[in-house]
């Protein structure tokens, strides 16, 4: 039986990624991440890892994939300016479809911002913070407890789909002590990269409709090439606009076509009602308290909450968004999810925005109140 | 001799190579593949990881482990690959540009770990891919596409850097000294810890054309003409040696090697902690 532990987000992160089976770790010291850096520091000799802090953001990312492509888990962590640096290396994890996490507990921005305050800025960085077209999985925990799974589920799709795996945290989960308890999860499946067979045919990018070719390691026989530029199936360059094209294709398909596979979300009174609050990481957990809140003024009020917010779980949103008379989102940002919400409900019903933007976490009242105020104002 | 490097170590179904006539990058990716056949290392134990540039193409033309990176990133990747997997021998492919302007900070700290990396940067004095404009190499008062009424930036001397940052074994040679070149890639790989070797080459497209420096082969001329050996150069004096590079080892010394070092915490808090 395991015990109950206190433990903070940011650790939690660190125990998830361990039970993952996280053998490397490269990073550079930011404000809300770092107990990321120092426990693995500390953790990872334990467990047969490595770790090492690099000269910069940039060669931390570069390292991750440099580890991950001789076979190990590998990860990192950062915050919004450091995220920001790592995109280029994580486009190059992307096309060159190496398995990687990167948690990214963010702060208030732009540029240095607030370091210690939180926000949840990045949700379009996340999904388009490096050039290009892709698709990417991004997970965003809104408890501690969650941390801890959502970290091994991030470990686990990246190596299911090759590709890098972000966990958007932010600085209230990163920071936040919970008691928890992880019995329940004590059995959960962790994907190993499954080893390819053929060495002497072996195509590291073969074309398998919305899905990916197994990753041999560095230095086990398969004397592959690797390269940010469009390749063929051997992983060899090319100009040809057919390969690229299906490249590009597949690069974006293997995630979008598996939406059903990857998306990951939770729901409360989602029955119908007069209002549907549409909530993510720690804002989703003042949402709960002021659905409560509201129920007394009687308001009746649901929450969808996305895990994976990408890719986005529109498909259920589809089917409840119009069991509500109208449909608010709120996040620590000017308004983010918000048009992908917008995108999804298309003007069928209103939908609203609640934001908060100065470096403080929401209260439950203030949602409540906006809420309120929206149907005296009969919007 | 050639056609067996090639049938031995290279992608045949990838060439010809994209380098330009009379460039010398070939001449130095040979002396690579020479040094690596010369140690009689496993093809399947070697790592060539390279970052963006002409040379660093190289690394697609050959049957190893090969990692073709994002620009002057390549030491940081190599280091991972090390880090994570110490049986590998890692050698780098860079160029002046992937090296010493946009990847500095990756070498300055590859070279202070004393990580054991080997890396070879082909400094052909100019930004080739992108249609000549001035690297941190490229001569004084020289020409570029960037640098139309001539470069005004100092030169940067990267051997200098490299011991100045605390890489353990240091050397310079050119294209047109192959066997030198070869040897002292030899000396690298086998050296433990971080190794640098810088390979003066030659870019007659866009370089020697904007200088007027002459044909292909009036250029490697030029690197015969221009070079001291360095016991040669310790008998002249500053005047002499002025427009001259030294070739030869600059430094071959012994320090703690990262991997080692790592492995080495480990093993102690095995002991230390059961």
């Amino acid at each position: 039986m395991m015990a109950t532990r206190l433990m903070q987000g940011n650790e939690a992160v660190v125990e998830g990624a361990i039970a993952a089976g996280l053998k490397f770790y490269a990073g550079y010291p930011i404000t809300p991440s770092t107990e990321i850096a120092e426990l693995c520091a500390e953790k990872l000799p334990f467990v047969g890892g490595k770790f090492i802090q690099m000269e910069d953001e940039i060669a931390s990312m570069a390292a991750v994939i440099g580890a991950s492509l001789t076979g190990l888990k590998a990860m990192t962590a950062t915050s919004g300016p450091g995220f920001s640096l790592k995109q280029e290396n994580i486009g190059f994890a992307a096309i060159a479809e190496v398995p990687c996490v990167i948690a990214d507990v963010q702060r208030r921005g732009p540029s240095t911002g607030m370091p210690t305050s939180p926000a949840q800025g990045d949700v379009m960085q996340s999904r388009w913070g490096t050039h290009g077209d892709h698709s990417i999985i991004v997970l965003s925990p809104s408890s501690v407890k969650e941390a801890y799974y959502v970290t091994i589920q991030a470990f686990n799709l990246s190596e299911k789909y090759r590709t890098p795996v972000i966990i958007l945290m932010d600085e209230v989960i990163g920071h936040l002590r919970e008691a928890v308890n992880l019995e329940e999860y004590k059995d959960i499946e962790i994907i190993e990269r499954t080893m390819p067979q053929d060495k002497e045919n072996y195509l590291p990018y073969q074309h398998i409709e919305n899905g990916v070719a197994p990753l041999a390691p560095f230095g086990k026989g398969f004397r592959f090439h690797v390269t940010g530029l469009v390749h063929n199936e051997d992983g060899l360059p090319t100009n040809d606009p057919k390969v690229a094209e299906k490249l590009i294709e597949r690069l974006v398909g293997k995630i979008e076509n598996n939406k059903r596979d990857i998306v990951m979300f939770e729901e409360k009174y989602t029955e119908g009602g007069d209002v549907l609050i549409i909530s993510f990481g720690s804002s989703a957990r003042a949402c709960e308290a002021a659905i409560e809140n509201l129920k007394k003024e009687g308001i009746q009020a649901g929450l969808f909450r996305p895990i994976a917010i990408w890719p986005f779980p529109d498909e259920r949103l589809k089917e409840i968004y119009p069991k509500f008379k109208k449909v608010f989102v709120v996040e620590m940002n000017t308004g983010q999810l918000y048009y992908e919400v917008d995108r999804i409900v298309k003007g069928d019903t209103y939908v609203g925005k609640i934001n908060k933007f100065n470096g403080e976490f929401f209260t439950p009242c203030e949602i409540a109140e906006k809420i309120k105020e929206s149907f005296k104002n009969g919007i | 001799m050639a056609s067996e490097l090639v049938e031995k170590y290279f992608r045949k179904e990838t060439l010809p190579n994209i380098w330009c006539p009379g460039c010398s990058n070939g001449t130095v990716t040979a002396a690579i593949v020479r040094a690596i056949d010369n140690l009689g290392l496993d093809k399947d134990k070697v790592c060539i990881v390279s970052g963006i540039g002409c040379s660093s193409r190289a690394s697609g033309y050959l049957d190893f482990n090969t990692l073709h990176t994002t620009h002057g990133r390549a030491i940081a990747f190599a280091t991972g690959i090390k880090f994570a997997n110490p049986e590998l021998t890692v050698i780098v492919i860079t160029g002046d540009g992937d090296n010493a302007a946009i990847g500095g900070n990756h070498f300055i700290h590859a070279c202070r770990r004393n990580i054991d990396l080997t890396v070879v940067m082909y400094n052909n004095h100019i930004y080739g891919m992108t249609g000549g404009q001035y690297s941190p190499t490229t001569p004084r008062f020289d020409r570029a596409t960037t640098a139309p009424y001539g470069n005004i930036d100092r030169y940067f001397d990267i051997c200098k850097l490299a011991i100045g940052a605390g890489a353990t074994y240091v050397a310079r040679s050119t294209a047109y000294h192959v066997q030198q070149l070869t040897k002292l890639i030899e000396k690298g790989i086998s050296h433990k810890g971080f190794s640098f070797i810088e390979a003066l080459s030659t870019c007659p497209t866009y370089y020697g054309r904007r200088n007027k420096k002459g044909s292909p082969a009036d250029m490697l001329k030029w690197l015969k003409d221009h070079t001291v050996d360095i016991k040669q150069a310790s008998k002249m004096t500053a005047e002499e040696l002025n427009g001259k590079f030294i070739i030869g080892e600059f430094l071959n010394v012994e320090e703690p090697e990262y991997v080692e070092e790592y492995e080495k915490m480990i093993e102690n808090l095995r002991v230390n902690y059961k």
